[in-house]
């Protein structure tokens, strides 16, 4: 079965046609994997690649995720066994004393839409709170954005906090916003730098090779 | 019309070698074209250095005042970087920025109280980013209430509403023009200011928005607006908006423009 429609109507925004031809393809047996994987994030690959290029903008990405999310609440109840299949678990939030979130929330979505599993702490997040969700769920990246030079400091501190808790083997770290600077997550032992959400999807995939 | 320039800002990258190599004349250059442009004041910024930040702070202070008339904006969310800034800055400077937020709001009002200075303050949640005008007007209350009371002269505030990009919520310009208004009905003698790029985040075209932007917030009642005065059709907007809302006497400035041939 082809998802080249669903997959165009993704990259349209168009919600409820979206939701129509998800729901018409698991009538016609498809199996919700299937779907998700070949339709929905096979669109938003095409949407994060446009608007890497500069050829789609912000608010087409945003709606392009909305509509894939509403394709996925279609979906939900009718994966097998343990459920949907995610690409891993990202654990995301703005540093503490930051409470910047508009970079932070268009990566979440690129990130969810590229098939990744998100925990958003939010903003202002302390060091501990990064360590907790990190055990809780089981996160493999940690995602971190700070739009101030003053708060950036507190990225250096969750690193040492995930080294302290014995997560840092196996936890990847990615940091990201507007001060922030490939030469400073280098500084302070990010395994990368993302400057936009683009990116932060390609860099996610190429840490956990997948 | 109040313009802070802002092109002498590290997150540029021209600026940030300039800086890391002390490129004194690439500096001067750019604060004197802003000058010439019309800058009232002009914006200095060495965040992304963050450890070598108060020094490169300090270096920029020095540089561009060597060579310019104008007082600075000294934009930084670090209060030590700040009160040094401050220090060997000539004249009245302008002190970007403070918030509700209770930590930075305990550091900065010392700051600011201490020697005479203009302050932008943020209408920043204490918890959040603000999304609707009621939200931002509260918060200029709240701040113009606690700084007068502290002793800051109300004419010395520029509250900033937090201008965010229309690209994400699309409600958001219609918001920050409802929030100067009413600020500026609540407090006509408080100034208002934003950074006018933000409007346009995630869009093409983005000077044309934020063309738009800057006509309509300066009818809204907009005093000050941290851009690029170098840009010729912003400044032309200007220019042009100011004058039709009756701030140029005789049309005098529109006119001179005309004649020096740059409003074409």
């Amino acid at each position: 079965m082809s998802f080249e429609t669903l997959s165009q109507t993704v990259i349209k925004g168009d919600m409820q046609a979206a939701a129509e031809l998800t729901r018409k393809a698991l009538d016609d047996g498809a199996d919700a994997q299937q779907i998700l994987d070949q339709g929905l994030i096979a669109a938003m690959d095409v949407v994060g690649r446009k608007f890497a290029e500069g050829a789609m903008f912000v608010p087409q990405m945003l709606r392009s995720a909305k509509t894939m999310q509403q394709c996925v609440e279609v979906l939900k109840p009718h994966f097998q066994g343990a459920g949907m299949t995610t690409k891993g678990t990202i654990i995301l939030g703005t540093v503490k004393g930051d409470l910047h979130d508009i970079g932070k929330n268009l990566v979440a979505m690129m990130l969810e839409g590229a098939g990744f599993r998100i925990v958003d702490l939010g903003v202002d997040v302390s060091p501990a709170a990064f360590v907790e969700a990190v055990a809780k769920e089981n996160g493999q990246i940690v995602g971190m954005s700070a739009l101030l030079s003053t708060t950036m400091p507190a990225m250096a501190e969750t690193i040492t906090a995930l080294t302290t808790a014995g997560h840092r083997e196996t936890v990847k770290i990615m940091i990201g916003g507007a001060p922030v600077t490939a030469d400073y997550a280098t500084s302070v032992g990010a395994d990368c730098y993302a400057p936009d959400a683009g990116s932060a999807v390609t860099e996610a995939k190429r840490l956990l090779d997948v | 019309m109040i313009v802070v320039g802002e092109l002498i800002n590290t997150s540029r990258r021209s600026i940030a070698e300039a800086v890391r190599s002390g490129d004194r004349e690439r500096i001067q250059a750019v604060a004197r074209a802003q000058a010439e442009a019309g800058a009232a004041f002009i914006d200095v910024n060495a965040g992304t250095f963050v450890e070598k930040e108060t020094d490169y702070l300090l270096w920029l202070v020095e540089t561009v005042q060597a060579v310019t008339r104008q007082p600075l904006c000294l934009d930084s969310p670090n209060p030590a970087a700040l009160d040094k800034a401050m220090a060997v800055h000539q004249g009245v400077p302008m002190i970007n920025s403070i918030s509700l937020e209770p930590e930075r709001y305990e550091a900065m009002l010392p700051l600011v109280l201490d020697r005479p200075c203009k302050v932008v303050a943020l209408c920043m949640g204490q918890t959040a980013m603000p999304t609707t005008a009621a939200e931002r007007m509260a918060a200029a209350d709240e701040l113009i209430g606690r700084l007068t009371a502290a002793g800051k002269p109300v004419g010395d505030i520029f509250v900033d509403p937090l201008i965010q990009p229309v690209s994400v919520d699309t409600q958001m310009g219609r918001a920050a023009l409802e929030a100067i208004a009413g600020i500026k009905g609540n407090h006509p003698s408080v100034n208002t200011i934003c950074g006018l790029s933000n409007i346009s985040f995630g869009l093409p075209e983005r000077k044309r928005i934020n063309r738009s932007f800057l006509a309509l917030a300066m009818h809204a009642g907009l005093d000050a607006a941290i851009l690029d005065p170098t840009d010729p059709q912003l400044r032309a907007s200007r220019l042009t908006t100011a004058m039709v809302l009756g701030e140029d006497p005789y049309c005098e400035a529109f006119i001179e423009a005309y004649e020096q041939g740059w409003l074409a």
